[in-house]
């Protein structure tokens, strides 16, 4: 029942106009990716948590899962409905999808004369995701700025994320967490993606209209069963939005922000936090975008090495380490260190936001840290200082 | 990959490690640079390069026995091989005699706290060799926490006959100990630079940095006019690993030289702790 659209640029382009199919269509576009040598991935629910995970059609997806999150707090709930994409972003975003958590980097024998390295090169099919939120594609292309674009390109970041099928799905279900709207990251998008969905389920039927964003894009919804979509159908689109923009849970005022923080480091706000925060890191392994790695050596007992990379946490004592202690000994220094590359010197090192207000780091907090309630509050008190006790073991 | 030629003991717990590759040309630097050094299964750790570009001889790299690397590189011998990667960052911006470029005429003040002196040693070679030229006057300030602890004492020597003034003060004299006592500080009022028209160049501890700077800036020295040396830990050297951030710095790319003026003056009074 394949229909392409007929567009002003003539035939070639083959559904350039938005189109909608239902499970059908999209269980087709499903097979197509995985017939066309992707390796597909899209959300599932597993471990009481919405998840990447391998996919092989529309039944793996999380028919009637909603979600509950706030600070600290995160919880399934199973409706009769059938939406697949009626959640917010879990705890496991695509970042380790391209950035895995341990990553070999080479392996290396010794001899007497020389060391043989031998480069550890990842072999997997090409990466296609369907269900990716906007934030979060938005999210890999912060990393991008950071691991591909800049003065040194990751191969193995890069040429994953460049093979890469991205068929994002429209958010029409922001948590309690969320604040993209602030961060203008959803819940619709624009740009960069192969293919955009918005799932629809009103009285024109359960469906899906579909945007496309690339040749891969129209090339994928060739032979997949869609009609053109209609004013209808577009309209609904538009309600989505527009019904997920008005339920966003938070705001994060970004006007000034980045200088707001920069001049504010000896806020007591800062010391207060300090107080509260753990360092456990949390925040900084489900944060889409925090890119901070260790790289470490080892040795096995045939006389190989190998050297591999793994996501570290600027929460972590050892982030800092130099010659004898960590620069940054307490947890109000780690936080500070946190937030304002979040918000503030992100946009010196990579001129982009460091964060996309998927809600994260706010729902995975385990006492419940919410990085807007301390943006407000410092900008509430803009300027205030840490009070200075006279120091016994005098200035520094 | 590099071998060991030579290991030069510098102090009880400093070495320099006299590297040639193993195949292939020798790596290009500019003084103030660093590399990445890797020892077989113990791991990599940054270092500044000693050596200065005018020698012809092998890559030099001095490093204090500090952690599980340094350890490593610091009992390693001739003939044991070492990864190296690099150069790496930004440099002192020292511009070489005979580059066809204007000689540099201002004064150039160098204040080296301990092991500081080490990724300074390369500039220092350079601007005595442009001062013989008619470049600017050399002044040499060295700080050490005991006499035991001055490195490259054959050098400071060496420059000094060669016409640099060099000044050397430790914080704790042993009996033996003739020169001054005190912080490196109280050093520059006796120097005899010109504040007005002079440049510098600071490696050494953090606060040391922040001191001098501030003293330099205080006597009239043009903010934009003092480079400093920072550090923080660095893993990757490409950009990618976030340990480096210093602010809105990434050191291996941003630095690890950088001028004192504005940003980095804020940096060095802010407390990171």
């Amino acid at each position: 029942m394949s229909r392409p659209a007929r567009t002003p640029d003539g035939p070639r382009v083959k559904a350039a106009g938005p189109v909608a199919f239902g499970l059908d269509g999209l269980d087709a576009l499903i097979a197509k990716l995985s017939e066309s040598g992707y390796e597909v991935k899209g959300p599932v629910s597993r471990g009481g948590a919405v998840v990447p995970g391998s996919i092989s059609g529309v039944d793996d997806l999380p028919a009637g899962v909603h979600d509950e999150q706030s600070p600290g707090s995160y919880r399934l709930t199973q409706g009769d409905d059938g939406r697949l994409f009626a959640w917010a972003v879990g705890p496991g975003s695509w970042k380790g999808e391209f950035f895995p958590a341990h990553q070999d980097v080479w392996r290396a024998r010794v001899s007497d004369e020389t060391i043989e390295f031998t480069e550890a090169v990842g072999e997997a099919a090409p990466l296609a995701i369907v269900g990716a939120r906007p934030c979060e594609v938005r999210a890999l292309e912060v990393l991008d700025r950071v691991l591909k674009e800049g003065t040194y390109r990751d191969p193995r970041y890069a040429d994953r994320r460049e093979a890469a099928f991205v068929a994002v799905v429209e958010c029409a279900s922001p948590a309690s967490t969320c604040f993209c709207t602030s961060m203008g990251t959803g819940p619709g998008i624009e740009e960069g993606f192969d293919l955009a969905l918005t799932e629809i389920d009103d009285e024109g039927g359960h469906r899906f209209v579909v945007r496309v964003g690339s040749d891969d894009g129209s090339e994928m919804l060739d032979g997949v069963p869609s009609v053109a979509a209609d004013a209808d159908d577009l309209e609904a689109r538009a309600r989505v939005l527009g019904g997920a923009a008005a339920t966003m849970g938070r705001h994060l005022q970004t006007e000034g922000l980045a200088g707001l923080l920069a001049r504010n480091m000896d806020h007591p706000r800062w010391s207060d936090v300090g107080e509260r925060c753990l360092s456990c890191g949390n925040c900084t392994l489900v944060c889409p975008t925090c890119f901070c790695s260790d790289v470490h050596d080892t040795t096995d007992i045939s006389g190989e090495s190998s050297r591999a990379r793994a996501w570290s946490s600027c929460f972590d004592l050892d982030h800092s380490y130099l010659h004898g202690g960590a620069v940054r000994a307490s947890s109000s220094s780690r936080y500070r260190q946190w937030m304002t590359h979040k918000l503030s010197t992100w946009w010196d090192q990579f001129d982009t936001s460091g964060c996309v207000g998927c809600g994260r780091c706010v729902t995975w907090c385990p006492v419940g840290i919410d990085i807007t309630e301390e943006a407000a509050s410092i900008a509430a008190s803009d300027g205030a200082t840490r009070v200075s006790l006279p120091s016994t073991r005098g200035g520094s | 990959m590099h071998r060991v030629v030579e290991r030069i003991r510098e102090t009880g717990d400093v070495v320099t490690l006299c590297l040639e590759p193993v195949s292939g040309a020798r790596l290009d630097f500019l003084p103030g640079q660093f590399n990445m050094l890797s020892v077989f299964g113990v791991g990599e750790v940054a270092i500044s390069v000693s050596g200065a570009p005018r020698d012809a001889g092998p890559l030099r790299h001095t490093v204090r026995d500090v952690g599980a690397v340094t350890h490593a590189l610091s009992e390693s011998a001739a003939g044991d091989l070492i990864g190296v990667r690099g150069p790496f960052g930004s440099d002192w911006q020292i511009t070489p005699v005979n580059a066809g470029v204007a000689m540099e005429t201002r004064d150039v003040v160098v204040v080296a706290g301990g092991i500081g002196l080490a990724p300074l040693r390369g500039a220092v070679h350079e601007l005595v060799a442009a001062q013989r030229e008619g470049g600017g006057r050399v002044f040499l300030l060295v700080g050490a926490r005991e006499p035991s602890q001055i490195v490259f004492n054959d050098d400071l020597e060496a420059w000094a006959r060669d016409g640099a003034k060099v000044m050397v003060s430790v914080d704790r004299a042993t009996t033996k100990w003739q020169g001054r006592v005190g912080l490196v500080t109280t050093l520059l009022g006796d120097a005899g630079f010109d504040p007005s028209n002079v440049r510098a160049m600071l490696c050494g501890p953090e606060i040391m940095m922040r001191f001098t700077a501030r003293a330099l800036v205080d006597m009239g020295v043009d903010p934009e006019a003092i480079l400093v040396s920072l550090e923080r830990n660095m893993q990757c050297g490409l950009g990618w690993c976030g340990h480096c951030q210093f602010g809105p710095l990434l050191l291996c790319r941003d630095g690890p030289i950088v001028a004192y003026a504005g940003l980095v003056s804020r940096l060095l009074s802010e407390r990171e702790r």
